[in-house]
């Protein structure tokens, strides 16, 4: 049962790994900026000690709807069209859970299990805030565009923001939390690259297929044909 | 490694499309599940001292303080002061108020932020009579209102202040009314959004000209008429 990427020689000089591209990396901090300021403006809208404070209402208002207008703007851009083949690739890897993937969440036999290129955690953030940006998408519309609909749907709208809102909360500042205590992880969104060490030991199975792929480009092969790390 | 060869299954996309079926029916019943939470919900949450609660989406109104938490004030402490260019100042206790020729009203809650919660049925005094009961002098044309949370306010003009559908409110939805919406005693203008309704009643200031309340300072307009101000067209209430 020993991996074979374990018994593999290696030294302080091994390459690094590209783990996000530029594409995937300024899409990532384009949401981020467009997600702070959608939850800041948002608690201000909505918490009245900090709209005292803030005040301008309608100005944080203003900020606050086209933000969110704006959000699925970045991500349609960066995913559609050739430049978004390493973004389209990742959110396949972000969809597809393996049984160890459960068992991990689960905190079944952490130790032996083997990840690709993101844990299970990072997979559900993903999702979640996939889902809840539609979701808020929806029902920001609806709250901001009241007349269109009926009076429950209105009502029904802002009890889903403001629920849906809570979660993004728990979710981003848990997301933030994780990327801190991981400093190479954090890196890699500013830099593209992790270390083959970090690849070796937080994503096993993404090491190996990109060594792998590493192997075959040396034997000329195309890069484009690159054989996903969970084989279908 | 036989876990490694299975494929993955889809549970992103199962994740993401669950989201957005409580997102939908959220939409379509969560006007119901909220009635729901505020009656099982939203009794605990007046309980909490730290008014950190009172931040959670319980409920079909949403709970506004410009002060961190909610005021509170016993039935038996409270007092009511009516001032200024009255004839004969007056402080009202609780029971004061409650025996004065009560008013009922049942109409729809409209708040500036957009939600409106249907058929909200409140008791109280009008504020005219309170006003007849201090005598007005003839040089008073507004009245300036004050919460006991020390920094909100609110105005309204002498001719507003005597419509039958301004209250000095004591009762909502059939029972006292909460710290948490007000209570015990706060104002209620049926006909105007409901930054203009001051909860947590403390003073009610007859005044030669309208002063600018709270939040009117902040941008708001002072003749908060459902549907015909701040730049909103909601239906009257």
């Amino acid at each position: 049962m020993q991996p074979d990427v374990a018994s593999r020689p290696r030294g302080r000089s091994e390459l690094p790994l590209l783990r996000f591209d530029r594409v995937e990396r300024t899409l990532h901090w384009v949401n981020a900026t467009l997600f702070g300021i959608l939850m800041l403006t948002g608690a201000a809208l909505y918490a009245g000690p900090i709209s005292t404070i803030v005040g301008n209402r309608e100005t944080v208002r203003f900020l606050h709807v086209y933000s969110g207008l704006l959000l699925p703007i970045p991500l349609l851009i960066a995913v559609l069209g050739r430049h978004g083949t390493r973004l389209r690739r990742d959110l396949g890897r972000l969809n597809r859970w393996s049984r160890d993937d459960m068992h991990w969440l689960r905190r079944k036999r952490r130790s032996t299990i083997r990840l690709g290129k993101f844990n299970p955690g990072q997979k559900l953030n993903a999702s979640f805030i996939a889902g809840a940006g539609v979701v808020m998408l929806a029902t920001g519309s609806i709250m901001h565009w009241f007349d269109a609909f009926p009076i429950d749907w209105r009502t029904g709208a802002t009890f889903m923001h403001d629920w849906f809102a809570l979660g993004i909360w728990i979710a981003v500042l848990g997301h933030i939390f994780f990327a801190l205590r991981d400093s190479d992880a954090l890196e890699s969104m500013w830099q593209g690259d992790v270390s083959a060490k970090w690849a070796r030991t937080k994503a096993p199975l993404w090491y190996r297929e990109q060594r792998e792929l590493e192997k075959a480009e040396h034997a000329g092969a195309k890069t484009e044909t690159a054989a996903p790390e969970v084989p279908r | 490694m036989a876990d490694d060869l299975q494929p993955g299954a889809p549970v992103g996309r199962r994740v993401f499309f669950s989201l957005l079926g409580v997102g939908a029916a959220g939409i379509l019943f969560g006007s119901r599940a909220q009635d729901w939470l505020e009656r099982e919900v939203g009794p605990l949450i007046s309980k909490d001292g730290t008014g950190l609660a009172s931040l959670l989406p319980f409920g079909r109104f949403r709970i506004y303080t410009v002060t961190g938490g909610l005021p509170s004030r016993s039935r038996s402490d409270y007092k009511l002061k009516v001032k200024g260019l009255v004839d004969q100042p007056l402080t009202l206790s609780y029971a004061d108020i409650t025996a004065m020729e009560p008013t009922a009203l049942t109409r729809d809650f409209q708040c500036v932020t957009g939600w409106r919660v249907h058929d909200v049925a409140w008791k109280g005094v009008r504020l005219g009579d309170v006003l007849d009961r201090a005598g007005v002098q003839a040089e008073a044309s507004a009245v300036r209102f004050t919460s006991f949370d020390g920094a909100y306010s609110e105005s309204l003009t002498l001719e507003q202040a005597r419509r039958r559908d301004v209250l000095v409110a004591y009762e909502f939805e059939g029972s006292q009314l909460s710290d948490m919406h007000g209570g015990p005693v706060r104002l209620y203008v049926a006909p105007m959004y409901g930054y203009k309704s001051l909860k947590w009643l403390d003073s009610i200031e007859l005044t030669r000209h309208v002063e600018e309340g709270y939040w009117e300072v902040r941008g708001y307009d002072v003749d908060g008429w459902v549907g015909r101000s701040n730049g909103r067209d909601d239906d009257a209430t």
